[in-house]
């Protein structure tokens, strides 16, 4: 289907030159998934070795662009080994450096994500910040097609070669992401944007997958969804880094505010942790926008200096390999499926030669 | 993950009117074909489809227009998308336009003009056809 030269290394090179269509066309080679989608993810991983500034790395390596004078220089004692943690000690490095800042915004349908999203754009590009957005929608349970609106609300930005905007369906994927988020914000990351806004689909009470794929989370509530009851449920409010009450210039907003700020302060929304500031924001009139993108950026902060960012971070590269293994696994099971190696084993099975754990590793083993 | 790609398509209402019903039947008679449907909302400009097709590597870009200005609009989408080396990208569209007008699209580059009285079904699968595998 991809013409022979317009192969991922191709189209890598050009998208880490800002290009969007090289760009766009790789986002689709990961979604797809298959053996493109593991050549940008060898792409994506060999651009990130070239940036962490590793003592081991060759002289040529390019430095990161225009790091501060301060910035604790390579000279970060290289952990004895060559491998990855040789690029150690990130916490040494300012926020600036760590790669993009990965927000997560979730929260109920139509609780305003989308239009807080493209608000924070605005925000982050009036900074000069480079943003891509990441926009969730749900498939269909029955024909598997999906209509993503999460763009209406930031077309304002279609325009703006710094920003690239992106709609996913889920695919099918539970936990309000799809399967090939993560490595979408990798590749977004490797292209150079400072900044990756990944919106869920409208989550219930219990989608969380964000939580485990971004530096910081932003819950977003609107007033009228229910009673403190609801709120003090167990769920999304759980992982909120930051707590948006949306749509501010509506009725019960502030009373939802204080609400919130009452059931947190009482430990009964976090079990005991430190309770996240709630946020005022009224998006479409820009109103709170400053404030939450610098809450954002105080959190990014904060979890730098404590190690949660790297905690983090490992995390959601942990949980980017099990997602990869149960894929793998489920191919090799699918490739053997009703095949001989199978009937062998099953009349061995039956002939109580094998125990079934016995043949499914013979199975796995290939 | 799945290895099989899935038709995408933008679905955009460009220019003033904004009467979005035709847009938003065919964003979901699309949908329940199986498609990805881009819906951008009303009020678009050229340059903004043309930005959101490249960005959502759409493989088509269905417009709706009932004001009138359809040849203008169309060829402002047909040639940018062009431009933008994304000649690849299929324009479909629909809405009031004259029979001699849908000829007149055609020859600009227009895949096909479904005008009121056509059936979902026929849009279906006219962007099956010409999205579907090999097709592009």
């Amino acid at each position: 289907m991809t013409p022979p030269g317009e192969g991922p290394d191709w189209l890598f090179e050009l998208a880490r030159s800002g290009a969007h269509r090289p760009l766009a066309r790789l986002v689709s080679l990961v979604e797809d998934g298959g053996p493109a989608a593991r050549r940008v993810a060898e792409l994506v991983a060999a651009a990130l070795a070239e940036r962490a500034p590793a003592p081991a790395a060759p002289a040529g390596a390019a430095p990161a662009p225009a790091s501060p004078a301060g910035a604790s220089p390579a000279a970060s004692a290289a952990a004895a080994s060559p491998a990855p943690e040789s690029a150690q000690a990130p916490e040494d490095r300012p926020a600036a450096e760590q790669g993009a800042h990965v927000i997560g915004l979730t929260g109920p349908p139509g609780a305003g994500k989308s239009t807080a999203t493209a608000a924070l754009v605005a925000a982050y590009r009036e900074a000069g910040q480079r943003v891509a957005v990441v926009a969730v929608d749900p498939s269909s349970p029955y024909s598997g097609g999906a209509l993503l609106g999460d763009r209406i609300r930031m077309q304002r930005h279609a325009l703006d070669d710094s920003v690239f905007i992106r709609s996913l369906s889920s695919r099918g994927h539970l936990g309000g992401l799809s399967s090939a988020v993560p490595g979408v914000v990798a590749l977004l990351g490797a292209c150079g944007f400072d900044v990756i806004l990944v919106e869920t689909v409208g989550v219930g009470q219990a989608e969380v997958e964000v939580a485990g794929q971004a530096d910081t989370v932003a819950v977003l509530v609107a007033p009228g969804f229910g009673d403190s009851v609801q709120l003090a449920k167990a769920g999304i409010l759980e992982v909120a880094d930051i707590v948006v009450v949306t749509k501010a210039d509506t009725d019960g907003a502030l009373a939802l505010r204080d609400e919130l700020r009452r059931g947190f302060e009482l430990g009964e929304l976090t079990g005991g942790a430190p309770p996240p500031p709630v946020l005022l924001v009224a998006a479409a009139r820009h109103e709170g926008v400053t404030e939450l993108l610098a809450e954002l950026h105080a959190h990014l902060e904060r979890s730098l200096r404590s190690g949660e960012l790297l905690r983090r971070r490992r995390a959601a590269a942990a949980s980017r390999i099990e997602a990869i293994c149960r894929d793998l696994l489920a191919a090799r099971r699918d490739a053997v499926a009703g095949r001989p190696v199978v009937e062998v084993l099953a009349a061995q099975v039956l002939a109580g030669e094998l125990d079934a754990y016995a043949a499914a590793e013979a199975v796995l083993a290939g | 993950m799945t290895d099989e790609r899935r038709i995408r398509v933008v679905v955009a209402k460009p220019g003033l009117d904004g009467h979005d019903r035709g847009a938003k039947v065919v964003a979901r008679a699309l949908r329940d074909a199986g498609m990805e449907v881009i819906y951008t909302g009303l009020h678009q400009t050229p340059e903004q489809i043309i930005r959101t097709a490249i960005q959502e590597d759409a493989d088509a870009v269905g417009l709706s227009v009932l004001s009138g200005a359809h040849l203008g609009l169309f060829r402002r989408v047909v040639e940018g998308l062009a431009a933008e080396g994304a000649g690849d990208v299929v324009v479909f569209g629909g809405g009031i336009v004259p029979p001699e007008d849908v000829e007149a699209l055609v020859s600009m580059g227009v895949g096909a003009v479904f005008t009121p009285g056509a059936a979902t079904g026929e849009i279906v699968d006219w962007v099956r056809r010409h999205c579907g595998p090999g097709a592009r």
